[in-house]
């Protein structure tokens, strides 16, 4: 089995391969004129008024949070989905339940506004 | 094995990952043409013939172009970043089978990279590389506008990839199956009690379809769902700060990603390479199933295409709204009637 | 030959480059210092110590440099992630000096530099200035050029409006209505640059009546361009009216009522949207408006949707406006009995008119003269933009966009 993974391992070789060439063809190709003014940070043409690197928005954070959660149920739901022919009703009675505690989860986040902004 | 095969096997997956980005340069042409031929105007008709060298001279001026590094960035992650994207791009295509199996010369050769048993859960965590791209992009870039671009990419693309995997998971469902060749397999034919219809797995799961669709425009940063780089409201998000063949690798892994979301859409849900009533034979039959594969592709590219030049662009928290509540339940609701189908079909 | 093309270019060696690196780290290093006491005064005075989930404000800075603020508008944003806690615009970036130019010119002169305040509405901006200094003048107008007058005036507002309504559209991601749009602006610039030769800066008004006569067919030409105009506006209202993410992009985002607009002294579209009807062609007519049949259209939400659609209908109220003064013309006079040599009485006056963007007046203080001693401008741009800190608090990073798109500014007006 491991032997059909070998065309991806070259195919992964060849693509850092070419990310890398395009960059290298680039910086031998252009010029190299550099300028302070081209050099600084871009601040729709004004001089810099804060830093960057902040903290942000807790919002982002909980989406992160819930991403992760259902990701773990995504990673549940794909071997039930392999399976699922071969043994029919069963599985899908314990699909429902599984959903059914997923979806109270997800009612719980949508009600405590974790989606709206 | 003998040093033929092992050619065949290395070319076979190499050959395609060569063509990808060769074909962005006809793609941005075609984008440009029917944008123009959208709005009523005529578009890019001045280098070569049609203009179709227009995209060649683009290149050439991108990569003549100085590489700016702006002094205030973190070196080695601003040159990681565009780098990623290239790679994550060109490697997804890898396990999408773009024909049918074929024997030449005695030997037999499945028209697909690498037939690997995971094939489907491969191109998703290949895809999910994509976002560190954008992320790392917009945090070296040490600019505001890039920050947020890709601060709002990353919970973008999370967002979509679970209403995607799920509907994806329906499509998984019915074939039994990760593996690509096996999901176009069992698409072929036609619908037992409908034998007009061909049985792609559109006609049974259209709602985990337009999900998957829409998720895919998401997750390739098209229109309506351009917002990490929203060049209205963020100059132009997480490559602000790019130049020349940097910027270019953005752009080349936009249109690969364009492509390779097609390829999969056709794939997952169209038959791939099928066609009802077509059994391919010998190089013919390969080449004329290549010809299948890729017009379904050109056909949901140019939907793309289509799409970005038609509506406007979402708020972001409309976007997230959007993948949260309305995808997600819908690809669950999806992957409960795909069930109840197997369960239907097995009963009978 | 580097060290040459350094040179020409003034381009720095790597030294400086990484010199230059140093500053900016410094720069940063004083900043966050300058935060840090900032929040230790902050949670001295509240008593609690800062901690991990802290808003952290971000400042940003929109525009000058920046593809939506619609010339050189700067507006600083406090962001706490998308969300915008304060907007601060910032005017000034193309200030010319406008209104202290007319004092060191003749009457007559001033009207070129009219052309370059709302420079894609010139037609109004010289129709305001013509009619107050013939206000001061007490000068008849005639009935032709008075007509004419109007019919410049209705095709630059449908220019301007088209030109709103493309750079709206890109504003929120809709590229196409951008290209519908100045299909059709450029046909009503050929009906200037054939009327006076000029497309933008027109100067195509003179004080007392019209510098030339029309010429031949142009009659006729406009006025199978706007029986034409109509289907078009359908066409751009296909891509826009009732699609869902247009509607989710304006329906509800920069809610201003009718009240707030007229403290604020909000004029044009706006306050139409806002439920007013207030419309100067109709409150205080000027040229021949009062004998005109057409109708000011008006909203009541006071949100960018609703601008949106009142500054559609206008389009097509320009529409039936110019057919009636098109089949109202009739051979006659274009300039009124205007001394050759302009010395007004000393005397102040105001007149304004509807340009499209709201309520364009020009205050002009004689002093007996053949110069204006002060010209006082009241550009509608200027005015509408003081509410966007309004309009835009609490909303997002990408209504901002949306918000400076709904009230139209022009920033050669802005700033003047």
């Amino acid at each position: 089995m491991p032997e059909t993974f070998f065309p991806i391992l070259v195919l992964l070789g060849v693509a850092a391969i070419m990310a890398a060439t395009i960059l290298f063809l680039n910086a031998v190709l252009g010029p190299k004129l550099r300028t302070r003014k081209k050099l600084e940070t871009y601040e729709s043409g004004v001089p810099l008024l804060d830093a960057s690197r902040k903290r942000v928005s807790i919002q982002f954070f909980v989406i992160a949070m819930v991403f992760i959660l259902f990701d773990v149920e995504i990673a549940f739901v794909y071997p039930w989905a392999l399976v699922f022919k071969a043994a029919g009703w069963p599985l899908l009675l314990e699909m429902f339940v599984f959903l059914a505690i997923l979806i109270v989860g997800y009612a719980y986040i949508w009600k405590k506004g974790a989606f709206d902004w | 094995m003998t040093l033929v095969d092992g050619a065949i096997v290395v070319l076979r997956v190499v050959v395609p990952a060569l063509i990808l980005p060769a074909l962005v340069i006809p793609l941005v042409w075609v984008e440009r043409r029917v944008a123009a031929f959208i709005q009523d105007r005529p578009g890019p008709n001045r280098v070569g013939p049609f203009g179709l060298l227009q995209s060649p001279a683009d290149i050439i001026k991108l990569f003549t172009k100085e590489d700016v590094v702006p002094a205030a960035t973190d070196k080695f992650l601003f040159l990681l970043a565009p780098s990623l994207a290239v790679f994550a791009a060109l490697s997804t295509f890898a396990v999408v089978p773009y024909g049918p199996t074929i024997r030449v010369a005695g030997k037999v050769i499945p028209m697909v990279g690498a037939d690997v048993s995971v094939g489907l859960l491969y191109v998703f965590a290949i895809t999910s590389l994509s976002v560190y791209a954008i992320v790392l992009a917009g945090w070296s870039s040490n600019d505001k506008f890039s920050l947020l671009g890709g601060i709002r990419s990353s919970a973008q693309i999370i967002s979509y990839e679970l209403a995607m995997t799920t509907a994806a998971a329906g499509v998984v469902l019915a074939a039994g199956s990760f593996r690509l060749t096996d999901i176009v397999a069992m698409q072929e034919g036609t619908f037992r009690l409908l034998p007009v219809v061909p049985r792609w797995n559109f006609f049974p799961q259209v709602i985990g379809f337009i999900v998957f669709f829409v998720s895919a425009f998401a997750e390739t940063n098209r229109l309506p769902f351009d917002l990490p780089e929203a060049e209205a409201e963020l100059v132009a998000g997480y490559h602000t700060e790019y130049s020349a063949m940097r910027f270019g690798s953005y752009f080349l892994a936009e249109y690969i990603n364009v492509i390779v979301a097609s390829a999969m859409t056709a794939t997952l849900y169209f038959g791939g390479w099928s066609l009802p009533g077509f059994h391919p034979e010998g190089w013919l039959g390969g080449l004329l199933g290549l010809l299948i594969f890729a017009a379904k592709t050109a056909f949901f590219v140019l939907v793309f295409i289509w799409v970005r030049w038609t509506l406007p662009r979402f708020r972001y928290d409309q976007l997230m709204r959007l993948g949260w509540k309305t995808l997600l339940p819908l690809s669950l609701a999806n992957l409960l009637w795909v069930a109840l189908l197997a369960i239907w079909r097995t009963s009978r | 030959m580097e060290a040459a093309l350094r040179a020409a270019a003034g381009t720095m060696s790597d030294d400086k480059i990484s010199q230059a690196e140093k500053d900016e780290a410094a720069y940063f290093a004083e900043r966050a210092k300058a935060a840090a006491a900032r929040a230790a005064e902050a949670s001295a005075v509240t008593g609690t110590p800062p901690t991990l989930f802290d808003v952290q404000e971000m400042e940003l800075n929109f525009g000058p440099q920046h593809p939506s603020t619609h010339g050189v508008l700067r507006i600083v944003l406090k962001v706490d992630g998308e969300k915008i806690l304060e907007a601060k615009p910032d005017v000034g970036y193309l200030h010319r000096g406008t209104e202290k130019l007319f004092e060191t010119e003749t009457y007559p002169m001033g009207v070129p530099h009219t052309d370059r305040m709302d420079y894609v509405a010139a037609a109004t901006n010289n129709h305001a200035y013509c009619l107050t200094i013939e206000k001061l003048l007490a000068v008849e107008v005639p009935r032709r050029a008075q007509l004419i007058r109007v019919i410049l005036d209705e095709l630059q507002r449908l220019s301007s409006h088209l030109v709103w309504l493309g750079t709206s559209g890109i504003d929120l991601g809709a590229v196409t209505p951008f290209w519908y749009a100045f299909r059709e602006r450029e046909q009503i610039l050929d009906f200037f640059e054939e009327y006076c030769g000029a497309r933008l800066t027109l100067n195509c008004m003179r004080i007392g009546g019209l510098p030339f006569d029309l010429t031949p067919g142009w009659t006729e030409r406009v006025a199978e361009f706007v029986d034409d105009l109509p289907a078009r506006i359908d066409e751009y209202e296909q891509l826009l009216t009732d699609n869902r993410i247009w509607k989710k992009r304006t329906v509800g985002i920069g809610v201003i009522s009718g009240e707030e607009c007229i403290e604020w002294g909000l004029t044009g579209p706006v306050i139409r949207a806002s439920g007013v009807e207030w419309d100067l062609r109709r409150a205080q007519p000027y040229e021949c408006y009062e004998e005109l049949d057409f109708v000011v259209p008006t909203r009541q939400n006071g949100d960018t949707y609703d601008r949106y659609i009142v500054r559609v209908q206008e389009m097509r109220q320009s529409v039936r406006i110019v057919r009636q003064c098109l089949e109202r013309l009739e051979p006659g006079e274009i300039r009124g009995k205007v001394p050759r040599v302009i010395k007004p009485v000393a005397e102040e006056v105001y007149a304004s008119v509807e340009s499209p963007k709201g309520e364009l007046g020009f205050y002009c203080v004689s002093n007996g003269s053949n110069k204006p001693y002060r010209m006082h401008v009241r550009p509608p741009s200027f005015i509408n933009l003081q509410a966007l800190p309004r309009l835009a608090k609490g909303h997002l990073v990408s209504d901002l966009v949306a918000l400076i798109g709904t009230i139209d500014i022009v920033l050669g007006e802005v700033d003047r």
